[in-house]
């Protein structure tokens, strides 16, 4: 330890600085785009590509928030997405709760092979199926509705959830269940009052990571949804994006709008985050 | 990643006293029992039905679909039949340049944005990892951009990469060009663009990736490495990167994966064009199955994709297995 302490100390307080200077760069590279959004969210359109361009809008005006949320259907998009996101992660973590719960807890025939079709669904990928997805969506009627997203947003996240909360599960003892099952209870009980509360964390994990990819899920949505009333945000923030002339005030409003919620479940979730990808595969 | 199951062995607790109204009810009979037993037996299967169905029904047909549509010439219309047509919608992309461009265009831009999301997500990791005031902070900043909606960031970059934009601006301002490309409407600086973005994008997801790695680095051989006088850059090859090797394989793997699925981006900020010149393999995909209606050819150029994806999955576990570290 001696000649590490030693070491440190040598190199110690440059090293740090060198260090906390690299990664500042590199900080305000992530966030330079972000800041000149939010700034360009309050430009009239004159001087969204003004050269120079500016970092602090003058004349600032909130005029692109008022007309995003006075344009056609915006606080509906919004409503839409809330709905299909809590929706989505509702059904889809108790669908994998009770499917993790089976692989963590019971011995049957054909559990190896359903758990590894199961995994199938982290490999393929979401895009190749747009197709005979599609023509099914629009056999079970579920073409341009709300429901037609839920759905199928609920199928392409079991996979990764009944994983998630599968390795979680099998860390909760087994002599907390064996000893409520010599109470009498069945295995509903079991699943409902004791396993599910005590894999709290994972399950946050789970909802974090479900929720945001339904908030932000664009192709699937792009596919099916035609009827304005029925579109989310991602499809109404990219129809400000003009042929020609964008108004980028305001698809930048409409994006802070969007990007805002994100950005504060995040940080208030960010642990959850942490462990939701060290435990498997998540690629945001 | 698909470590499956080895440690559990009995699932199902097994004391005598676990089921009491069983063993009351054998004394009477033996039919009570043995349906007490089939529930039993019922009773995982019951908690994986709905789930699963609905995990068969909605993912694992349409993929079996998928491969069945490439083979016909699929009538969008009701009532039409689909003809058979074997391997035809395989022979036209085969004969078809714009899908070698589209393949070309995915293939580059994966090998534009893998290397430096691998290289910068481990080169911030590490320096986060180390005792740095602030880290938190930092870690936070680094993975904002991975958490935000794809719809979103591409508007910004083609924004931020208009001819007016702020790259042109910046890049003026330093010299490095006139100021006056004409990024998204040329093949390769539009290219460039999307796999900035990508880049942008990706490098906190393998940073966090890394950190979780490198919790897993020894100090003690770190230490007895530094005894052994060995440098900087030698303590890295030997001990960290033999740590996080595994971690490096999975995400290798995932990216390249990633990169050939790129879609959200390129359709945005350049929707394939100008003239098809930056077609990627699955806006070339949509476009012929919702643009042309063409869902055979569309279901052909997806199967194709997932073939290459996973051939390539295949070669990289191969080549990372047999390279041993020393």
């Amino acid at each position: 330890m001696t000649s590490m302490t030693a070491s440190w100390q040598r190199t110690g307080r440059l090293a740090v600085s060198a260090r906390v200077l690299v990664l500042t760069i590199g900080a305000i590279i992530m966030i330079l785009p972000f800041a000149y959004m939010l700034s360009t969210s309050f430009k009239s359109q004159q001087y969204v590509l003004a050269t120079p361009p500016q970092w602090i809008p003058h004349p600032a005006t909130a005029s692109n928030y008022v007309d995003a949320w006075n344009s056609d259907h915006f606080p509906r998009y919004f409503l839409n997405s809330l709905v299909v996101a809590i929706a989505t992660t509702v059904l889809s973590l108790l669908l994998s709760s009770m499917m993790a719960y089976a692989f963590a807890r019971f011995d049957f025939p054909g559990r190896e092979t359903l758990f590894r079709i199961l995994l199938l669904g982290l490999m393929i990928p979401a895009m190749m199926l747009i197709v005979p997805q599609f023509i099914l969506a629009k056999y079970l009627g579920l073409l341009d509705s709300l429901a037609g997203l839920v759905v199928f947003y609920v199928a392409s996240t079991l996979s990764l959830n009944t994983f998630l909360l599968r390795g979680f599960f099998e860390t909760v003892p087994r002599e907390l269940e064996q000893a409520m099952e010599v109470d009498g209870a069945g295995s509903i009980t079991r699943y409902w009052r004791l396993v599910l509360p005590l894999a709290r964390p994972a399950l946050a994990t789970a909802t974090i990571f479900t929720f945001l990819a339904s908030w932000d899920e664009y192709p699937w949505a792009l596919t099916i949804i035609n009827t304005p009333t029925r579109q989310t945000l991602p499809l109404g923030i990219a129809l400000f994006q003009g042929q020609n002339s964008t108004l980028w005030g305001l698809v930048f409003a409409a994006s802070v709008a969007a990007v805002g919620p994100v950005i504060v479940v995040f940080l208030i979730f960010q642990r959850h985050f942490v462990r939701g990808l060290t435990s498997g595969a998540v690629k945001g | 990643m698909t470590h499956v199951v080895p440690a559990v062995t009995s699932t199902r607790p097994q004391t005598p006293a676990a089921a009491p109204d069983e063993g009351v009810r054998s004394i009477h009979g033996r039919a009570p029992a043995r349906r007490a037993a089939a529930r039993r037996v019922a009773i995982p299967y019951a908690f994986l039905a709905p789930g699963f169905v609905l995990f068969a029904a909605l993912i694992i047909y349409p993929m079996i679909r998928a491969f069945q549509m490439s083979f016909y010439d699929w009538r969008v219309v009701a009532g039409a039949t689909s003809d058979f047509i074997g391997w035809q919608n395989y022979v036209t992309a085969f004969h078809d340049p714009i899908f070698w461009r589209a393949f070309a265009n995915s293939g580059a831009y994966m090998a534009m944005t893998v290397p430096p999301q691998i290289v910068l997500g481990l080169l911030v990791a590490m320096l986060l990892n180390a005792k740095a005031p602030g880290r938190a902070v930092y870690r936070l900043l680094f993975y904002l951009p991975v958490v935000t909606s794809w719809v979103v960031v591409s508007l910004l970059f083609q924004y931020l990469f208009a001819n007016a934009g702020l790259v042109n601006y910046v890049l003026h301002g330093a010299h490095a060009t006139n100021g006056a490309t004409s990024w998204l409407s040329g093949r390769w600086t539009a290219m460039v663009a999307i796999s900035a973005l990508g880049i942008w994008k990706g490098i906190g997801w393998s940073m966090m990736i890394f950190l979780a790695a490198l919790q897993g680095v020894s100090r003690d051989l770190e230490e007895a490495a530094l005894v052994d006088g060995a440098g900087r850059w030698r303590r890295f090859t030997t001990v960290t990167l033999h740590a996080i090797w595994p971690a490096t394989i999975f995400v290798t793997v995932m990216l390249v994966i990633g990169g050939f699925n790129v879609f959200t981006s390129v359709l945005l900020m350049t929707g394939g064009g100008p003239a098809d010149q930056t077609q990627v393999l699955l806006t070339f995909m949509y476009e012929q199955a919702f643009k042309y209606l063409d869902f055979g050819y569309g279901s052909a150029i997806a199967v194709l994709l997932t073939i290459v994806v996973f051939a390539l999955s295949v070669v990289q576990l191969r080549v990372f297995r047999n390279r041993t570290l020393t």
